[in-house]
């Protein structure tokens, strides 16, 4: 699979799927860094 | 397949980070990912870990209700369509196979997709709530 860009500033990803339609997945995670 | 950034517009947050979007979306147990549509409205919500393929029958079920919603009922049931039969062992399955159904009523204003519906998820997942749900269809 792809390497993904995760966003990591939730109004900057619902703005961009404003702006083209996409939806958004937010991903919420708790493992180690 | 399609890659998720072709799909989705991707957000990560880590608890350790992030805990005030956390709150906003109500994820109360991680790993969680929530499917908002393009106007930010959720759409779709997983909890907990999934494998691969069932990770990505979820995302095209949450896709599959997007189009729905917006009443693109042949993308739609094209959506969900791949997700009934090239996922067909996923838990999403069932449920991508009942509204896969509805969307193909809805474009079509022909009741036999529910009856066609029903008859399947009976035969294929007969112990599924979806079957449950479709069984007022059956003639």
């Amino acid at each position: 699979m792809a390497e993904i860009s995760w966003l990591k500033n939730v109004d900057a990803a619902l703005k961009q799927a404003k702006g083209t339609g996409k939806p958004v997945l937010l991903d919420f995670s708790a493992a180690p860094m | 397949m399609e890659s998720i950034s072709s799909r989705f517009i991707p957000f990560h947050a880590h608890i350790k980070d992030q805990k005030a979007v956390f709150d906003r979306f109500n994820a109360q147990w991680t790993p969680t990912q929530i499917i908002l549509d393009s106007d930010g409205v959720e759409r779709h919500r997983m909890e907990g870990f999934l494998p691969a393929d069932d990770f990505l029958a979820q995302l095209d079920l949450g896709l599959g209700k997007i189009q729905f919603q917006r009443k693109d009922f042949a993308g739609a049931e094209k959506t969900l369509r791949n997700v009934c039969e090239a996922f067909s062992k996923s838990g999403a399955a069932p449920e991508a196979c009942y509204w896969a159904g509805v969307a193909a009523y809805k474009g079509s204003d022909d009741p036999k997709h529910l009856g066609v519906t029903a008859k399947a998820l009976k035969e294929r997942y007969p112990e599924s709530e979806w079957a449950r749900k479709a069984s007022v269809w059956s003639h």
